[in-house]
């Protein structure tokens, strides 16, 4: 059971965030997971954010990845 | 989208193809075992930009696939009760149990909704405290934490007609007896949602104890492609590992917070799943503190989880052993419109993906 | 063993057209391909004369109402077929204890809808029913229109050929998320709204100044891939769509994304399909992008020689896909 899409956080009441993604906005429980605040991503599945989504992890993944427009980088892999 | 748009762009898509075309040059055969993978693989049509030394084969990711007839027979005894409402996830509503399903029970007059989180069942419950309301619980380690966290808030806010027909599921322990059977496979594309919760270590035992790779993979086009260079990669080197794809999400330990409230709410019980018979710990079941929450103690009588599958072969394909169109019911007797088993119901069953996109290949 | 109409019989894709066949057309005695409406032979001018029911829940959505919905769906249907709408009829069955004003508005979204769409509506019917004998409302329109002169053959794709185009006005499954939206099951907020719009001045454009246009339907229910397979089935051709092409509004995407729902699917109330020789094309998209109900038009595809009479979707990602002809209801899915 694995849809599940990045969406922003908006604001937060007690364990409830409201979360946006393409101009949607939803409501996601927060019981899973911990120290989140508005302007973070989540990951939104069923009803609940099941984790953070890291921005810095994502921008290095695009980087390795633009860098396979040169032989040899495969390695990295 | 964010973190979805940079994921899907076809130029890094033929990158990735161009590298991982330089590299294979062995022959390799890649399970993926969830359900939201073998979607994305048939949605964005990934099987013909690979060539056809590296071939990608379905496992049992499917949850609605693995759940036996006897829990949608349950589901449909509960529904016929004026008392009860039975909430359930859009996944379910077309599986066939062996006498009947819930689209055509609630086409019939039974109260069934369809809802999109477990909170949106215990709401119904809130809402309508005359009657029972019943939450079928499905799917993976991704989504049985939502449903413990729903307990719990059931039991915060006093809501005692609230209950879960459970049957969440672990997967490592199928992948295992995958392997131990002989599913000649030389990578596993790990699913990456399961692992944003328990964390990448649950998949260490593959690469240590059968020297089979692992890439926790994302859902884009991107992530799959690159999990499929990273597996390509550990084969070449006789490398196999653990390796994390899907960092953006993943870690090695997972969700902290997640996986204890699983742990409070459910134990591991040996339990049914289609195509592989018992799987010892395979299940979940609400532990004795939660026990009244218990959609079986609404039933009166006992019934069997297993399936009498007659000619459906859906257990074999769940295995990976033989593909749809060996089944002898696909196409003919068993398609979309009237499927005669799981795997041909879900939009994610492999049946159901081989028929809508796999046959014109 | 008991057969009971589920709802996916009525959800416009493969089951209804099965249904359609089996019981209506078989019964009714209809021959040759079901099209949207019927011509009805008359010397000096042939006539076409449709029918459509209107179910929708709620009644009142965000960009209109179930009565807007019943005025255009019928003004379309005789648009796509090559006529000038010019009368219609509307029968009302009305669950007993409705609220007046309610279906005062609705009417006067009618009267509004049908001066903007140049027709009348010159004849109905009404009936109150029990408590729980119908769902609030239903209305069922029938329309007549005049037949173009040449356009004769338009709905039964006769003149469909390979390499032709494949144009559409504009973004896919509007309609089906305001809908949802309003429906509250769902806890989401959006800011979709429905596409409901009378499409018979621009078909009227495109026929008049455009001499490529080989078929035009609009896209209902069943959305862009039944469209196309109804398509493939009656000329016997398959087709090719780019993903990359086909016009999704982003708030549409995202919630089709979280609930698992194929755009292509998705029910459009004013939003056509397009088929036009490839060297007209660009003078038909020009046409389309000036008026207001075309400012989002696209090529998305074209006409291909695949005797399979399949649609192949080339995804985003650079593969592809087939968009099968459905047979019931898309289901949010978690999976």
């Amino acid at each position: 059971m694995c849809l599940s899409i990045p969406v922003k956080v908006i604001s937060i009441e007690g364990d409830y965030a409201e979360v946006s993604v393409a101009g949607t906005v939803f409501k996601a429980g927060l019981q899973l997971v911990e120290g989140i605040v508005p302007g973070d991503y989540v990951l939104l599945h069923a009803g609940f954010a099941i984790g953070k989504l890291s921005l810095e992890e994502a921008a290095e993944t695009i980087e390795i990845l633009s860098r396979l427009g040169d032989a040899d980088q495969y390695s990295e892999l | 989208m964010k973190l979805v748009d940079e994921f899907r762009g076809s130029r890094v898509v033929k990158d990735l193809i161009r590298a991982i075309n330089e590299s294979a040059t062995g022959i390799y055969r890649f399970m993926e075992v969830c359900g939201g993978h073998t979607a994305a693989i048939n949605r964005f049509g990934i099987k013909n930009l690979l060539g056809h030394n590296i071939e990608l084969v379905s496992g049992p990711g499917c949850p609605v696939c693995v759940t036996g007839t006897g829990f949608i027979d349950k589901a449909v005894r509960l529904s016929g009760d004026e008392g009860n409402i039975v909430v359930t996830f859009g996944d379910l509503l077309r599986v066939p149990g062996s006498i009947s399903s819930l689209e055509k029970e609630k086409a019939s007059g039974a109260d069934i909704r369809m809802v999109f989180s477990p909170l949106d069942a215990l709401r119904i419950a809130a809402e309508e405290r005359s009657r029972k309301v019943i939450f079928l619980g499905i799917g993976f380690e991704t989504t049985a934490p939502g449903t413990a966290a729903t307990v719990m808030e059931a039991e915060k806010s006093g809501i005692n007609n609230f209950y879960v027909l459970v049957s969440h599921k672990f997967m490592p322990p199928a992948m295992e007896i995958l392997i131990r059977d002989g599913t000649n496979v030389n990578g596993f594309i790990c699913p990456g949602h399961v692992a944003a919760i328990t964390g990448s270590s649950i998949f260490d035992f593959i690469p240590e104890q059968f020297s089979i790779g692992c890439a926790v993979s994302g859902f884009e086009p991107v992530d799959i492609l690159m999990s499929v260079l990273m597996l390509v990669n550990q084969v070449n080197r006789k490398n196999p590992n653990t390796a994390i794809q899907y960092k953006r999400a993943v870690s090695r330990e997972g969700n902290i917070t997640a996986k204890k409230m699983m742990a409070q709410v459910f134990e591991p019980v040996d339990m049914y799943w289609r195509g592989f018979g018992i799987i010892q710990s395979g299940g979940m079941k609400l532990r004795g503190k939660y026990n009244r929450y218990n959609a079986e103690l609404l039933l009166n009588e006992t019934i069997k989880d297993d399936c009498n599958e007659g000619e459906c072969r859906c257990g074999d394909i769940l295995r990976g052993l033989i593909v749809p169109v060996q089944c002898p019911l696909f196409g003919s007797q068993c398609n979309p419109g009237n499927p005669s088993g799981a795997c041909m119901v879900s939009a994610e069953g492999v049946c159901n993906a081989y028929f809508r996109y796999g046959r014109n290949e | 063993m008991n057969r009971n109409i589920t709802l996916g019989y009525g959800s416009g894709g493969r089951l209804t057209g099965e249904l359609v066949k089996e019981i209506f057309a078989g019964r009714f005695g209809m021959q040759g391909p079901l099209t949207d409406s019927s011509v009805l032979e008359n010397p000096g001018s042939d006539l076409a004369f449709t029918t459509d029911s209107y179910v929708v829940e709620p009644l009142f959505f965000p960009g209109g109402n179930i009565g807007k919905l019943a005025v255009c769906g019928t003004v379309n249907d005789l648009a796509v077929s090559g006529a000038i709408p010019v009368s219609l009829s509307s029968a009302f069955i009305i669950e007993e204890n409705f609220p007046w004003d309610e279906l005062d508005e609705i009417a006067a979204s009618m009267a509004d809808e049908a001066a903007r769409a140049g027709v009348r509506i010159v004849t109905g019917d009404t009936k109150v029913v029990g408590k729980g004998k119908c769902d609030r409302l239903f209305i069922t329109t029938s329309g007549i229109g005049k037949i173009r002169k040449g356009y004769e053959n338009l709905a039964t794709a006769a003149n469909v050929r390979q390499d032709d185009l494949l144009i559409v006005n504009g973004s896919m499954g509007n309609h089906s998320i305001a809908v949802l939206a309003a429906r509250n099951i769902f806890d989401f907020r959006t800011s979709v709204v429905s596409d409901v719009a009378s499409l018979n001045f621009l078909a009227g454009k495109l026929l008049e100044e455009c001499h490529g246009i080989h078929f035009m339907r609009d896209i209902t229910r069943g959305g862009l891939a039944s469209v196309m397979n109804e398509l493939c089935a009656m000329s016997g051709l398959g087709a090719e769509i780019e993903e990359e092409k086909t016009p999704v509004d982003e708030p549409v995407k995202g919630l089709c994304e979280i609930l698992g729902f194929d755009p292509y699917y998705l029910a459009n109330e004013g939003k056509m399909l397009v088929v036009c020789d490839s060297n007209e094309a660009s003078r038909a998209l020009e046409i389309m992008q000036k008026d207001t109900l075309g400012k989002n038009a696209a090529i998305i595809g074209r006409v291909t020689d695949d005797r399979r009479k399949i649609v192949v979707l080339n995804t985003i990602a650079g593969g592809k896909r087939i968009l099968d002809h459905r047979s019931g209801l898309q289901l949010p899915r978690i999976c």
